[in-house]
């Protein structure tokens, strides 16, 4: 461990040198520049700057790279995204994958995030209770969260396929194979459960948090008057957990609407276009097949953005309204 | 820890008050649920694991057996090659362990491995083959020589550390200015690095791969790392804890004339190891399991990480499912294996900031 350390220690005096003209030149604001540079430079290369460039882009047409190369077009990406008949109807649009992608991911928000609230808090609620070994019944839920969605999807398709795991314990109890990953319905239903198998542990953990929050004196009177547990539980445990169930279901919400790898591991948006969303789209649009449009593949992550940033707000609003509910108890 | 414990307690003496020494309903739900958890998120790694084991021919079967089953093979004298062991009933009723020399339409010509002299002419419905266990190991060699998948290995690790060591570094530096120091602006800093959070890397895919390609990145791994090293919630969890380093030290530090870089590397940075590891832990897991920013920014195969290798093997119209799903375990072991090792570390860690 020295021998390895020794080198670090050696450059970090090198890195010093410099940094000892800066201080003595500039001071201690001069230092907290220094400090701060690569972080900023980082963000404002990577983030700040693209963010700027992406409205660009949507107002733009051609098949250019660079800004320089693109000719204004005005709103035409925005028009053409948002040209249709009927909203409901995406084949009614002239950009019917867009819309598709559209109806696909909000379906996929509020059955997700329904499924995944409900199987993260039962898992908290359970996790909660004294139960024998709990250390490994919560690395039990929680370990999927680590796997890559490579992995997720691949392990789950292989489960899923005509001649699956799944369609042999069907057919050994007797009943008719089924197409799960060629039938629209059956796929999104997938989709959704793999989704939620994949992330439950994490939300789980955070309502956990909450609940082990919860001040033992409320218990403690509600033990006193001989409440029955389920009342308890609507009574006592689900409003004093609301606070952090918001958390999660906006967090929840956030990355559902950015529902991409794994279901495009699992399905790669099929059968047709049943488990297409949005972020298929805008990479798609952008980056696969040989008819590349940037600008519409930019308009399309702006509307995309906005769902975003309302949403993020909501919860920066949530936790700091949390922070206060928390403080006054 | 006891509050943990007292609570659960609690709810357990609320659960059972009613009738001391009986089972609850909410008991056999906890259990029902504990139980089905076990088997729904570790039945589909395990199965992984037992079929990447299986031959090709043993993964077109269906029903699918448990094991990795293969027909025994025995040796028999006068034949070259050994020859695969049937369970022959014949026409007299009796049963026998017969090898097989030919298979002529649906009769099998068989041989007795104990007396090669002996030989049967059967119909093939009569005999069963005798199964063994054997893991095909073939399917995780095979892909490592025929394929790049150690490549693609190499480059998952390279891209792993290399952006952890930056983020960590870049993001600790970032948080002891947001820390420690006192200049105008610095609310502004901390809000405009926070206000990132909210646009993730899938809204600005477009013009982020035209500054990669600006600065010569395409096809680059540093292009897969560049963009991820500096993270909002790595500067806000390591100034939260920075936050409770006392500032006597570092004036302590000052009076014995230590550089304020000094300052940082050797009071600051050890002291802030613990925030440092979850950070680290957390970066290691976004990076070996990134997807769609290598997957746009790496189109030479030579470059691709595991994920991306992975997912084009397995997109291939004939998928090769012995290789896909021995190299999906490889691409799973690692993470598995810190989380085994840092359980408690990763769970109290989200637990206690909310990022993943």
């Amino acid at each position: 461990m020295h021998l390895l350390l020794a080198p670090v220690r050696w450059l970090m005096h090198l890195i010093g040198v410099p940094l000892g003209w800066v201080q003595r030149t500039f001071g201690m604001g001069g230092m907290a520049a220094v400090f701060l540079a690569p972080n900023l430079l980082v963000f404002s290369v990577f983030i700040v700057f693209p963010i700027g460039v992406n409205v660009w882009y949507s107002f733009t047409g051609g098949a250019a790279l660079f800004p320089a190369g693109r000719v204004f077009v005005g709103t035409e990406q925005y028009d053409l995204l948002l040209a249709c008949d009927s909203y409901l109807d995406p084949f009614s649009c002239r950009q019917d994958r867009f819309w598709k992608g559209v109806h696909n991911t909000a379906f996929f928000v509020v059955a997700q995030v329904a499924a995944m609230v409900a199987a993260a808090l039962i898992t908290a609620l359970v996790l909660n209770r004294e139960i024998r070994g709990r250390g490994f019944w919560r690395a039990v839920f929680f370990f999927p969260v680590l796997l890559s969605p490579v992995v997720v999807g691949l392990m789950w398709k292989w489960i899923l396929l005509r001649d699956g795991a799944l369609n042999a314990l069907l057919v050994s109890l007797g009943y008719q194979r089924i197409e799960f990953l060629t039938d629209p319905q059956w796929a999104m239903f997938w989709v959704i459960f793999v989704s939620v198998w994949a992330h439950l542990g994490f939300y789980a953990l955070i309502l956990l948090a909450g609940l082990q929050a919860i001040p033992h004196d409320v218990y403690e009177a509600a033990k006193m008057d001989g409440t029955p547990a389920m009342r308890v539980f609507w009574r006592i445990t689900l409003p004093l957990l609301w606070p952090t169930m918001l958390v999660v279901l906006v967090l929840a919400s956030i990355r559902a609407v950015q529902v991409f790898d794994d279901a495009y591991v699992l399905t790669g948006g099929g059968p047709g276009t049943a488990t297409f969303f949005i972020v298929q789209y805008i990479y798609e649009t952008g980056f696969a097949g040989a008819a590349r449009n940037l600008g519409l593949a930019a308009a399309a992550s702006m509307l995309m953005a906005l769902v975003l940033v309302v949403l993020t707000l909501a919860q920066l609003g949530i936790t700091a309204w949390r922070d206060r509910q928390e403080g006054k108890r | 820890m006891t509050g943990i414990a007292e609570s659960g307690g609690v709810l357990r003496f609320l659960t059972r008050r009613r009738n001391e020494g009986r089972i609850h309903w909410t008991d056999v739900a906890t259990w029902m649920w504990l139980i089905s958890g076990l088997i729904l998120m570790f039945g589909p790694v395990i199965w992984l694991g037992l079929s990447s084991l299986k031959t090709r021919a043993a993964l077109t079967e269906f029903p699918p057996t448990l094991l990795p089953l293969a027909t025994k093979e025995v040796r028999v004298e006068g034949f070259a090659n050994p020859l695969p062991l049937f369970v022959v009933k014949l026409e007299d009723g009796t049963e026998r362990e017969l090898a097989q020399v030919r298979r002529v339409g649906i009769r099998a010509r068989m041989v007795d491995p104990a007396d090669p002299t002996k030989t049967f002419d059967v119909p093939i419905e009569a005999r069963t083959a005798v199964r063994e266990v054997s893991p095909a190991w073939e399917n995780y060699t095979e892909p490592l020589q025929r394929f790049a998948f150690v490549r693609f290995f190499g480059n998952s690790l390279f891209v792993t550390i290399v952006a952890t060591i930056i983020t960590l570094i870049v993001n600790s530096m970032a948080a002891f200015a947001l820390a420690k120091y006192q200049f105008r602006g610095r609310g502004a800093i901390m809000a405009f690095i926070v206000s990132t959070l909210m646009i993730p890397l899938s809204v600005i895919l477009i013009p982020l791969f035209m500054v990669i390609n600006g600065l010569g990145l395409f096809n680059s791994l540093w292009g897969v790392i560049l963009p991820t090293v500096a993270t909002p919630t790595g500067v806000f969890l390591l100034r939260q804890y920075m936050l409770t380093i006392p500032d006597e030290m570092l004036e302590a530090a000052r009076m014995d004339k230590a550089s304020e870089w000094q300052i940082y590397w050797r009071i600051i940075l050890p002291l802030t190891a613990p925030a440092l590891a979850v950070l680290a832990i957390f970066s290691v897991m976004w990076r070996w399991n990134d997807f769609l920013w290598p997957l746009i920014v790496l189109s030479r195969q030579e470059l691709f990480t595991l994920q991306i290798g992975l997912s084009s093997f397995a997109g291939e119209l004939n998928v090769q499912w012995h290789y896909v799903l021995a190299m999906t375990f490889v691409t799973m072991l690692p993470v598995v294996f810190v989380f085994g090792l840092l359980q408690r570390f990763i769970t109290t860690g989200i637990a206690g900031t909310g990022m993943k």
